[in-house]
């Protein structure tokens, strides 16, 4: 990690929330993420009375789907969080809680394809074709691929101004999600109108700020954060300003392009 | 009160005596221990009901019973569509213990010459029960075989004398949300209804269901009465019957009522039909593991030989 090469970045400097983030509250949050996953597959064995019920593919496809949902809401709620606190370092639990989303968004499709449709792609084609909200589902599984192609360091450096502009698709995505459960469910919508709700306030903050202060905050916010974060320079400037307010740093650092 | 004559029975020709006193049905438990099982037989006779012990008396019905084998107790109590008691699958087995099953009464309706409010115990009493392994097709293309215990619907039905103008019959659900809790939420339009045609519900196998496995229904299959249509799609099969209402235009229908497109008045299995979010031309059949692939609807959910005249001339696709 170039950040690590830094003289000045040394695990002895680098600071506190920094490093309770990254080796504190990353650890446990990954650990956390492979629960539902873990709780699958104990179920499918039936080890210690973990089991799935009359229907276990049905009970996979939608643990898998749900999770797929609340990840993608945990990535939108990363940024107001830094807004909020000022603090960037909450960054670094960005791009591990959307590779969550698209690793379940990927088994929730493998499960369709693999154990429900018996990888009849024909069937399956048919199914996305004709059936709106497999369509949706679909689409929203393919614009996950670039952002998950995307997501390395070397990308977001090499694609700049335009890595930003690329990853605003997960507010597509989010709306496409929800509307894809929405439509899913037979008559018992309040569940999807619950995930509706957390994805119109996450959105809403956005538009609010964006609507709010226009010059300053905004372009100085989040958007720049993101791109200090690629490059290395930028990384030990933050570490070694964490202090001072969120406008302060970001004027500290060049931008990337 | 209680032991008014009641007016089917003058119909049915049945005697008060043949009837169990309400206290000795209901304190047949304590009885039973109390005499020792032999003895209270003897003593109570013919006068215990089909449902003295949990474990129901009844005959098997080969003839209308498939040799496919039965899901497992615990599959067909445990995966339950029943929105009274919520939406998830595991729901109903979950908090279905607020329904209170007995003493339990039906009501019956319209068009018969018979009608009024009765004891479902006495309404029960002069028929035969049977066991019926049947298919189960739900709409969510997925499928069972359940070995139901019950009694035919036409059978029950005669006795109330349906007139010349009883061309549908409907059925009604328990409204009360003190012991259905899914009923406050607004998913459906409560109570949860439900009809046949009068040919349909006089079919031979359309089957009015009292017990599972050979014991009393369970609260969340819909005890203590619900009604099984196995070449249709399994919502079909309501659940908790308060009443029977004989009428001579065609009745609403919950399903029918949330979303028409999705789910027709006739709802009979079709794979030729799709829903309007997945084909019906494919069902998972629960219990069958993980990989092993889905199989063919058949029409009529393999009824069809029994049935399908009275489908005659139909167009199935817009009668769905």
């Amino acid at each position: 990690m170039p950040a690590a090469s830094t003289a000045a970045n040394t695990v002895a400097d680098r600071p506190r929330l920094e490093r309770w983030i990254r080796f504190g509250v990353k650890p446990l949050v990954f650990g956390a993420a492979l629960l539902p996953a873990a709780w699958l597959v104990a179920g499918v064995f039936e080890w210690q009375g973990f089991a799935l019920g009359a229907n276990p593919i049905a009970a996979i496809l939608h643990t898998c789907g749900r999770w797929t949902l609340n990840f993608i809401l945990l990535t939108l709620t990363v940024t107001p969080i830094v807004q909020l606190t000022g603090r960037s370092e909450w960054l670094r639990l960005r791009r591990m809680l959307g590779l969550f989303a698209f690793t379940y968004a990927l088994l929730h499709f493998l499960t369709y394809l693999v154990l429900d449709q018996s990888l009849d792609v024909r069937a399956v084609m048919q199914d996305i074709v004709k059936r709106p909200y497999i369509t949706i589902g679909f689409t929203a599984l393919l614009l996950l691929v670039p952002l998950a192609a995307t997501s390395t360091r070397r990308m977001m450096r090499r694609l700049g101004r335009r890595w930003q502009q690329l990853h605003r698709l997960v507010y597509v995505i989010a709306v496409l999600g929800v509307w894809h459960f929405y439509w899913e469910v037979k008559a018992d919508v309040r569940q999807p109108l619950l995930y509706a709700g957390a994805v119109a306030v996450l959105l809403g903050i956005r538009w609010w700020k964006r609507r709010g202060s226009r010059s300053a905050t905004f372009r100085a916010g989040v958007g720049r954060y993101a791109r200090a974060f690629c490059s290395a320079r930028a990384a030990s400037q933050i570490a070694a300003s964490t202090s001072g307010p969120p406008t302060q740093v970001a004027s500290g650092i060049a931008s990337p392009k | 009160m209680y032991r008014r004559k009641l007016s089917f029975e003058r119909a049915a020709g049945i005697v008060p005596s043949e009837i169990t006193p309400r206290d000795v049905y209901f304190n047949r438990r304590e009885l039973l221990r109390a005499v020792g099982f032999g003895a209270a037989l003897t003593a109570l006779g013919s006068a215990i009901p089909a449902l003295a012990t949990d474990g129901l008396s009844y005959r098997k019905n080969l003839r209308y019973s498939t040799t496919e084998t039965p899901n497992t107790y615990q599959d067909i109590a445990t995966y339950n569509n029943f929105y009274e008691f919520g939406t998830g699958k595991g729901d109903p087995a979950a908090n279905a213990g607020t329904l209170r099953p007995r003493p339990w009464s039906l009501t019956i309706s319209g068009e018969a010459e018979v009608k009024g409010r009765y004891d479902l115990e006495d309404i029960l009493k002069p028929h035969a029960l049977e066991e019926r392994i049947y298919r189960l097709r739900c709409v969510e293309a997925w499928s069972m075989v359940i070995p139901w215990v019950g009694i035919p619907l036409g059978d029950l039905l005669k006795r109330f004398q349906p007139t010349s103008r009883a061309k549908y019959v409907a059925f009604k659900t328990l409204l009360d949300h003190k012991q259905m809790p899914g009923e406050r939420s607004t998913v459906l339009d409560w109570p949860y209804v439900e009809g046949l045609r009068i040919d349909e519900a006089m079919h031979p196998l359309s089957l009015l269901v009292v017990g599972l496995y050979g014991q009393v229904l369970p609260n969340q299959n819909g005890a203590p009465l619900r009604l099984v249509v196995p070449w249709k799609y399994g919502f079909k099969g309501i659940k908790s019957i308060v009443e029977i209402h004989f009428t001579e235009r065609q009745p609403r229908t919950s399903w029918n009522t949330a979303y028409p497109e999705a789910y027709g008045f006739y709802s009979n299995v079709n794979p030729a039909v799709d829903h309007p979010n997945w084909s019906q031309a494919r069902e998972r059949r629960i219990g069958a593991g993980l990989f092993n692939a889905r199989i063919p609807t058949q029409l009529f959910n393999g009824y069809a030989s029994e049935v399908a005249d009275l489908y005659r001339g139909m167009d199935l696709r817009r009668y769905y």
